[in-house]
């Protein structure tokens, strides 16, 4: 009797700082500022509650061009950072043995351990106009004038792509490894092609590693604020980027607090559809991360 | 198993954690919070300080939105000074009061340069109380790079042998800018909101219409120098004394004054409403507007002090360069801001975004 109240304190004391720290700064600060988005400035103090914030972001196309537009390329660099991590990830986790596999994944560990900020800034020292790429392709030959390669889309999606490897291979490695190699020699003795067995055993396997990969990352990409707007200049235009302007150069919070919910609304409405198209469940896949 | 433990170890050195930052906040009266721009505490002045009153400045470095926002999050606690620019004073503090009023007896006045105390005066006190003293000022301008490059005013950023080459940031100054350069007054409207609006709308258009351009905007100093020393900028709208630093390093760099005449900006100290060391802030306050102190101030920053009799104190280079950008005709036609009525900054807010979504 003693023994199960000492494991029951024990376990509260050790759930508390969770609980608090999900309390205190997740559910509280939501609770804000869906209060916050639900009401309207009328005068100096003066608020009403009003569906308006959400209205200026249908009326207003910028705001909602801005939003697909951050929908459509999180998608698109989601796919993108999958079709480079996966096979890193089968090289390390099937391929290579031993120490050659965990020195492949340390070194792909290791730039993460320098700030986002630090490496996105290392990305514009490379590509700036007066920067490394551009000064290469000039003394090679390849182009007459230092071309400027920041501010594009393209940058961007490097950027993030780049930015959220780890958190794809991570996953992907994992699921991988739990792949048992008989079950693929055993493809190959029966004939099976190297599309086919990725088709039907390889993928099926690691579709949940798959699926968190790339929940995380399409995830973070949505929420990056970083890399679009230091890559992107003058065209970054991240739906991340309007909730800060509303926020911190406008003062307008109501504003960004609707636009924040449009977004978790977003994150979640994208995430629910994956987990459909790929056919899991959203408490296995995040059992795999 | 492990995992198991792994867990309980984290839970563990969590709980541990937060018991530590509790215990480890602590009062302390000796302490000047000021929250500021970039370069505008100088470390020399701040160690002297400290020598002469025993009190510690602790500096956090913002902008005029931030600033704002930040008081506005702690209904003006966290700080003892800030130090926003003298038209965006009374809007926030009539929306947010994150400001308390300043004691003008607690202050020597007589250290202030009259016509900038005027100014802050006129545009800074709301039902009866004022909420500001001049620190700083400075003009925003053109920043050239003569030798690859020609502007005389704002408009010419949009040459087209500039493209690819200018410099603007994506703020409300540059809305003022460009449209005192394309032939109106913005402050004349600021009562009538309609036809701001409408001017808002054109100049929206003129800079969509410019964006190709802009080959950043930029949103820090650092950002912008290097542009421009790197000779990836041309030509850029930016502030005097950031101009004759790039000058005295690359003489062909120079700080040019629109011919529509230069924007007066003039940055202020004002106390957070919920600040806890008054006495501390107006020591501070009295200490920086002593001439040397000053000078002192004006020299590392580069802007001009809003203290009297500083002139003879001043670096002669300095003094050089604002005779010559500033002859006294210049002067007197500069544009300061007014302050800022309600509403204006959500209509500029729409024009900027329009910009800055636009291809």
């Amino acid at each position: 009797m003693q023994t199960r109240w000492h494991a029951r304190l024990m376990l509260a004391l050790l759930l508390a700082p969770a609980l608090l720290w999900l309390g205190a700064l997740i559910i509280l600060p939501h609770l804000d500022l869906a209060l916050l988005s639900l009401r309207q400035r009328t005068g100096p103090q003066q608020y009403v509650s009003s569906l308006a914030q959400y209205r200026t972001f249908f009326h207003e196309p910028l705001y909602w061009h801005v939003f697909v537009r951050t929908a459509v390329m999180s998608v698109v660099s989601t796919l993108f950072t999958l079709l480079v991590a996966f096979p890193i990830a089968w090289i390390i986790a099937k391929i290579l043995q031993g120490r050659a596999s965990s020195l492949l994944f340390i070194v792909c560990l290791v730039p993460f351990w320098v700030s986002e900020t630090v490496r996105t800034l290392g990305w514009m020292i490379l590509l700036r106009e007066s920067g490394v790429l551009p000064a290469l392709l000039v003394k090679l030959g390849l182009t007459a004038v230092p071309v400027e390669f920041l501010y594009r889309d393209a940058t961007i999606m490097l950027g993030l792509v780049y930015t959220s490897m780890l958190f794809m291979l991570v996953p992907l490695v994992s699921s991988l490894e739990s792949l048992d190699n008989s079950l693929i020699e055993a493809a190959y003795d029966l004939g099976a092609s190297g599309a086919s067995i990725l088709r039907t055993i390889v993928i099926p396997h690691a579709a949940p590693g798959i699926t968190a990969g790339c929940i995380i990352v399409f995830m973070l990409t949505l929420g990056n604020y970083l890399t679009p707007t230091l890559l992107g200049g003058k065209n970054s235009e991240w739906f991340t980027e309007q909730i800060y302007t509303q926020f911190i150069t406008r003062f307008n919070w109501e504003q960004g607090a609707a636009f924040g919910f449009l977004l978790l609304g977003l994150s979640t409405a994208m995430v629910m559809i994956g987990l459909r198209l790929a056919g899991q469940r959203f408490g296995d896949v995040m059992r795999r991360t | 198993m492990t995992k198991g433990r792994t867990l309980k170890r984290i839970a563990i050195w969590i709980w541990l954690g937060s018991v530590c930052a509790v215990s480890a906040h602590a009062a302390d009266s000796q302490k000047l919070r000021i929250i500021s721009w970039a370069d505008y505490v100088p470390a020399e002045v701040v160690a002297a300080f400290k020598k002469e009153t025993g009190i510690t400045v602790e500096l956090t470095l913002s902008n005029n939105e931030e600033m704002i926002s930040k008081l506005r999050a702690t209904h003006g606690a966290g700080y003892d000074l800030a130090q926003p620019s003298q038209d965006r004073i009374t809007g926030p503090q009539r929306d947010f009061g994150i400001y308390k009023p300043i004691d003008l007896s607690k202050v020597k006045l007589g250290q202030f340069q009259l016509g900038l105390l005027d100014i802050v005066r006129r545009n800074t006190t709301l039902n009866g109380q004022q909420y500001a003293l001049p620190y700083l000022w400075g003009t925003d301008g053109l920043v050239v790079n003569t030798k690859r490059a020609k502007a005389a005013d704002y408009l010419d950023l949009c040459k087209p042998d500039l493209a690819g080459k200018t410099s603007i940031r994506l703020r409300r100054p540059t809305l003022m800018a460009f449209a005192f350069a394309m032939g109106k007054d913005p402050f004349a409207l600021y009562s009538d909101t309609k036809a701001y609006s409408a001017l808002m709308d054109q100049v929206g258009a003129k800079l969509i219409a410019c964006k190709p351009n802009f080959k950043f905007f930029y949103d820090n100093k650092d950002q912008l120098l290097n542009g421009i020393r790197s000779g990836e900028v041309l030509a850029a709208m930016m502030w005097d004394t950031g101009g004759w630093t790039l000058n005295r390093e690359n003489p062909d760099i120079q700080f040019i004054v629109p011919k529509s005449g230069a924007l007066g900006w003039l940055d202020t100290y004002a106390l957070p409403a919920r600040g806890r060391n008054d006495a501390g802030a107006y020591a501070w306050i009295n200490y920086t507007m002593r001439p040397e102190i000053a000078a002192k101030i004006t020299k590392s920053v580069g802007s001009f002090s809003a203290a009297q009799n500083t002139g003879p104190l001043l670096d002669p280079k300095l003094k050089a360069q604002f005779a010559a950008a500033f002859p006294d005709s210049v002067v007197k036609a500069i544009h300061w801001y007014p302050s800022i009525p309600p509403g204006l900054e959500e209509i500029e807010g729409k024009v900027l975004d329009r910009v800055k979504a636009a291809n």
